[in-house]
């Protein structure tokens, strides 16, 4: 494969605190193998770099005509309670159930009481 | 007479007219179908008999454009109470507490809805295989992959194991299993289609479409689903047209643009003759052929795979164990039990692809990855503006190469990747594309031909197409089973 | 000598819009309904479902942002906050990054020295709020209530540009109160529909780099805000006094304790990895329509006491007292359109009024006194049926029975007796009882009118006018 301009390639750390953002949890095998692949993926992508995008302006939207969709502020039927916890894999009352939640850095939060 | 289940939705319409074809006897028919091919195929992931045979046996349900005819619906659009899983188990067990809107919208036509189609998991891949189920198989040589991510649905299609079905197509994947299955599949122009209960994949490039026996199939049933939603934001407020009314047997001055970055060294010999063929066939029935230019066509994969697994990434946050489905056991806390339920929830594709989304969004990254797709986004939807001033619609290959042998490319994502490298400019710019059976492998394998056109001018596409099987046999021909 | 310390605080406002519907979805807003019941597939986050925005949402941002003195943003969009939080039911918060709403606004408050000061507005923007987590006591578990999450949110940032937990106050006050004016919130701390969050930092006087930022997190009222930052800013001075390092941290009121504790040390920064909501399009708002819009905005406060001062001849403090709160003004346009004394009226509201008002911590229009009532009482007082002493106990009374004040002073005949013949009466039975001091006045103790007057009053059971009462005394002792 012809080789790009390189970019920073991805390493173990990166990976695993890109892993950790997405809250996912790697073994060593899968570690090595997603940071070789993933290092792979990015010298292709960096092929972009071959181009000069200073005055483009960015696409987010396919269709860039559509703007100012709105809905009427009208009331809507909801989802029973029972209907909208019966998929839980964990339910107490007419509330969803979670572990405990330790405060990490994060995301602290004021909470009702 | 012919058996009822090898035929597309226009000609069963017809018989049922005439009264020589009942819902039930199609029905019957398909179901005998998926129980004697389905273990082979495995296009499946839930076949409904019985409450496909409900709909059949309700009068009052059996009106509309679509009556009595079996369709298939993808793993990943939301039917109420129905099992919904987009081949993960991560979803496993999940029963959306409500309809998509082209489920509705299907029902409101009398369409019958036979079951959920094998998927790749999340639509991550070309090839079915990345499916919890394990992989669809191509009915023209069950030892090959049937395309993907739609691979259930195309496959299906293709073994009669359904009349019509619908897919979704994020980076090619309704075009490329219907080019490598020997079926039509159609890309809408995004927001030509509602996307409310498509399990999300790339938001801003997902469209659901149909996944048909010939073109006709296709703008019947895109004229069914297409529309705007309240519930979409993005769908477009514009009218549905009745598509088969543009299905005109003539290309007498259509302008055909032919781009020269798409012939190029990795397109199998085959396919480009195959294709040149069918370009010069439309050619002689009067199209006008131009040499077109898509000077970006080379980045397009690079800036699908930052803009589409960002996207996913984000998309795909919401499966946490929280409010439905899976949840892992033995977890200390919140955050452990996130990262045990995605762990373990997720397969490899999905892992990889997030991961990859992650990392462009992230800080100090976003600049030079997800910002840089987007501008060369206006890059390649820049291109096709040009075109299609000096064209109506371009022609091109839909995949680079036949149906590969199943496992052949699961140890190389980024090869894998590069067999969507002409279905996914269409995504990057929102336009509609079309695949059509174009002909045969020396070794029988189907080989299609795409065709795109301005946003929302389905109906060139349609024109185009239509003409092309009145004077072709490949749409007809079935995979011997 | 110690080094002398300027405060610097910038507030963060969170305000519930009070639409009918959710941002995004059509579920209700109705607070404190059964949990988990105005929920449906969009604001639980579920696969498949998608946001559309609420039109009412919209126009409310971006009148409270005009109103705010902001600039409107051409071209708005919606990004994706991504971060784990089981009240969060997607793992990503529709809000805005790069291109909010507005920007660019101000507020203007009245400084310690009498004096304007403005208070710069960063920016306004919309996004959508969370759901409710609730912890059992002693559970090693949590619980989600999803009926909050996805109201539409205004997120109000100034610039760091108070100096002291007055000013902060100050401009709370002055925030609600337009906010109030524009009726887009009920503004109620205590249901959670309008929050605070404060960055605070010291720095000695003259220095021109800000000082360590700790974020003060959990105040539920106005004077919990001034109190977390009071006890910051002592405590702040006093570790840079005992020579140690301030760390930037978030630390929680404590209003019980009085005092703020560490929460978290912002070592590793958040990275939420922004970036465009491909499932909102972008919204323009072009310059009719923001003209239009303004158009329908209110009176504002300020507008208003200038109006009060010109129109009523109001002093500016009371002007400004009485717009402070949109129903008081309200209250007293409506008083003056049915009573020309515009300063008596405002006298009357600023004083045993508002006194009760306060006392009892709600609205005015709660206290079950109409203008009309409010008026008549006035008029009795303009024509003399009762004293202004004797209005402010049936004005007591009004407020504490809720009944109306003309019937009070029916029901209890305490209307003042001002016929003349009936004073003079009065006034002849009184003479012929007492004439010793009748006599003592005579021979020029003047002191004995006042003894005469209080027998004249207390034979008319109080009732009596008093200015006609001395008037006919003197008269009738023939002077």
């Amino acid at each position: 494969m012809i080789s790009y301009i390189k970019m920073k390639t991805i390493d173990d750390k990166t990976v695993k605190h890109v892993a950790h953002l997405a809250r996912l949890e790697l073994s060593d095998k899968e570690l090595k193998l997603y940071s070789a692949q993933l290092a792979s993926i990015l010298s292709y992508i960096s092929k972009l770099n071959e181009i000069d995008t200073a005055n483009v302006p960015p696409t987010s939207h396919a269709l860039t005509t559509l703007k100012n969709v709105f809905r009427k502020d009208i009331l809507r039927k909801s989802l029973e309670t029972d209907e909208a916890i019966k998929n839980a894999p964990a339910s107490e009352g007419d509330f969803f159930k979670v572990p405990q939640i330790i405060e990490s850095t994060d995301r602290v939060q004021d909470e009702g009481k | 007479m012919e058996n009822l289940y090898s035929l597309a939705a226009h000609r069963l319409k017809e018989l049922m007219v005439k009264g020589e074809a009942a819902p039930s006897a199609i029905l019957d028919q398909v179901f005998s179908r998926i129980e004697k091919f389905d273990p082979k195929i495995k296009a499946f992931v839930l076949a409904n008999k019985e409450k496909a045979k409900r709909s059949v046996n309700n009068p009052t349900k059996l009106k509309g454009k679509l009556a009595g005819i079996p369709v298939l619906m993808k793993d990943n659009i939301c039917v109420k109470d129905e099992v919904t899983t987009c081949a993960s188990r991560i979803l496993a067990g999940f029963k959306p507490p409500y309809d998509a809107t082209v489920v509705k919208k299907l029902e409101e036509e009398g369409a019958v809805l036979i079951g959920k189609a094998n998927m790749d998991e999340f639509a991550f891949g070309s090839s079915c295989e990345t499916s919890c189920y394990g992989p669809t198989k191509n009915p023209w040589d069950i030892t090959r992959i049937p395309g993907g991510s739609s691979g259930g649905s195309a496959a299906a299609v293709s073994a009669d194991e359904t009349i019509l079905a619908l897919g979704s197509d994020t980076g090619g994947s309704i075009r490329q299993p219907a080019a490598l299955c020997g079926v039509v599949g159609l890309k809408p122009t995004y927001g030509r289609v509602s996307r409310y209960g498509l399990i999300a994949f790339a938001s801003s490039l997902d469209q659901i479409g149909p996944i048909t026996k010939d073109t006709e199939d296709a703008a019947l049933l895109l004229s069914v689903i297409a529309g705007y939603d309240e519930m979409d934001s993005t769908s477009v407020d514009l009218p549905v047209p009745d598509y088969t009314k543009a299905l005109s047997k003539d290309v007498k001055g259509l302008r055909i643009g032919v781009p020269k970055e798409y012939f190029i060294e990795g397109l199998d010999k085959e396919i480009e003759a195959g294709v040149k063929a069918a370009i010069e066939l439309l050619r002689s029935l009067g199209a006008k052929v131009h040499k077109i230019s898509l000077p970006h066509t080379e980045y397009a994969v690079g800036t699908y795979y930052i803009v589409a697994t960002a996207e996913a990434s984000s998309n795909l946050a919401r499966f946490d164990g929280v409010q439905y489905a899976f949840r892992a056991g033995n977890s200390r806390d919140m955050i452990d039990m996130y990262i045990k339920t995605r762990s373990q929830g997720f397969g490899d594709e999905a892992k990889r692809r997030i991961l990859l989304g992650t990392y462009c969004l992230s800080t100090g990254y976003y600049d030079a990855y997800y910002l840089k797709a987007q501008k060369v986004r206006t890059k390649i939807r820049e291109d096709f503006d040009k075109a299609f001033k000096e064209c109506d619609c371009i022609i091109t290959p839909t995949s680079p190469t036949p149906a590969f042998k199943i496992g052949e490319k699961m140890n190389d994502p980024l090869s894998m990747y590069l067999s969507d490298i002409y279905t996914i400019p269409a995504n990057l710019a929102g336009l509609p594309a079309m695949s059509i059976p174009c002909g045969f492998s020396k070794s029988g394998l189907p080989i299609g031909m795409q065709i795109l056109a301005k946003a929302f001018d389905e109906e060139t596409i349609f024109r185009a197409a239509y003409t092309f099987e009145q004077y072709t046999e490949f749409h007809t021909k079935k995979p011997k089973l | 000598m110690s080094v002398k310390y300027e405060t610097v605080i910038g507030l963060e406002v969170h305000l519930q819009l009070a639409t009918n519907t959710k941002a995004f979805c059509g579920c209700s807003t109705k607070f404190g309904s059964r949990p988990n019941s105005q929920v449906c597939p969009v604001c639980l986050g579920f696969p498949g479902s998608l946001p559309v925005l609420n039109e009412e949402a919209f126009r409310f941002a971006i009148k409270t942002a005009l109103a705010l003195n902001c600039r409107i943003q051409e071209l708005i969009k919606f990004d994706r906050k991504n971060y784990y939080y089981p009240d969060l039911p997607k793992n990503f918060q529709i809000s805005q990054y790069d291109m909010p709403l507005s920007y660019n606004g101000f507020v203007d408050i009245a400084a310690a020295d009498g004096r304007r000061k403005r208070i710069k507005i960063k920016r306004v923007h919309m996004e959508e709020d969370a759901g409710k987590l609730i912890h059992p006591k002693g559970e090693n578990y949590s619980l989600v209530d999803y009926n909050r999450g996805g109201m539409p949110l205004l997120e109000i940032v100034t610039e760091p540009d108070m100096n002291s937990p007055q000013e902060a106050y100050d401009y709370l006050t002055k925030l609600k109160s337009i906010l109030e004016y524009l009726k887009v919130s009920d503004c109620d701390m205590e249901k959670g529909s309008l929050r605070c969050d404060a960055n605070i930092s010291i720095r000695p006087e003259g220095e021109k780099k800000l000082g360590t930022k700790v974020e003060l997190k959990n105040m539920n009222s106005f004077k919990g805000v001034k109190a977390g930052l009071e006890y910051e800013v002592k405590r702040q001075v006093s570790v840079l006094e005992d020579k140690g390092k301030l760390i930037q941290e978030t630390r929680l009121w404590d209003a019980e304790k009085g005092v703020t504790a560490s929460m978290r040390t912002k070592e590793e920064a958040e990275d939420y990895r922004y970036f465009p909501e491909p499932d909102l399009v972008p919204f323009v708002v072009d310059k009719n329509e923001i003209e239009k819009i303004r158009e329908t905005l209110p009176e504002l406060p300020e507008a208003k006491a200038g109006r009060f001062q010109k129109e009523f001849g109001l002093s500016d403090y009371d002007a400004g007292v009485l717009t402070s709160q949109i129903d008081l003004a309200d209250y007293f346009e409506e008083c003056t359109k049915l009573y020309p004394d515009a300063k008596a009226a405002a006298n009357w509201l600023m004083g045993d009024i508002m006194a009760a008002v306060n006392a009892r911590n709600i609205n005015i229009n709660e206290l079950g006194l109409a203008p009309a009532a409010l008026v008549g009482l006035l008029k009795m007082v303009d024509s003399g049926s009762i004293s202004g002493t004797m209005a402010k106990e049936v004005l007591a009374e009004a407020i504490e029975t809720r009944s109306n004040p003309e019937d009070i002073v029916k029901k209890n005949g305490l209307a003042q007796i001002s016929d003349k013949g009936s004073i003079e009466e009065i006034v002849k039975n009184v003479l012929q009882k007492e004439t010793k001091s009748v006599n003592d006045y005579k021979g020029g103790k003047k002191t004995a009118l006042g003894f005469l007057v209080g027998q004249v009053m207390k034979a008319s059971k109080g009732k009596a006018n008093p200015v006609m009462v001395n008037e006919i005394l003197k008269k009738s002792l023939g002077e």
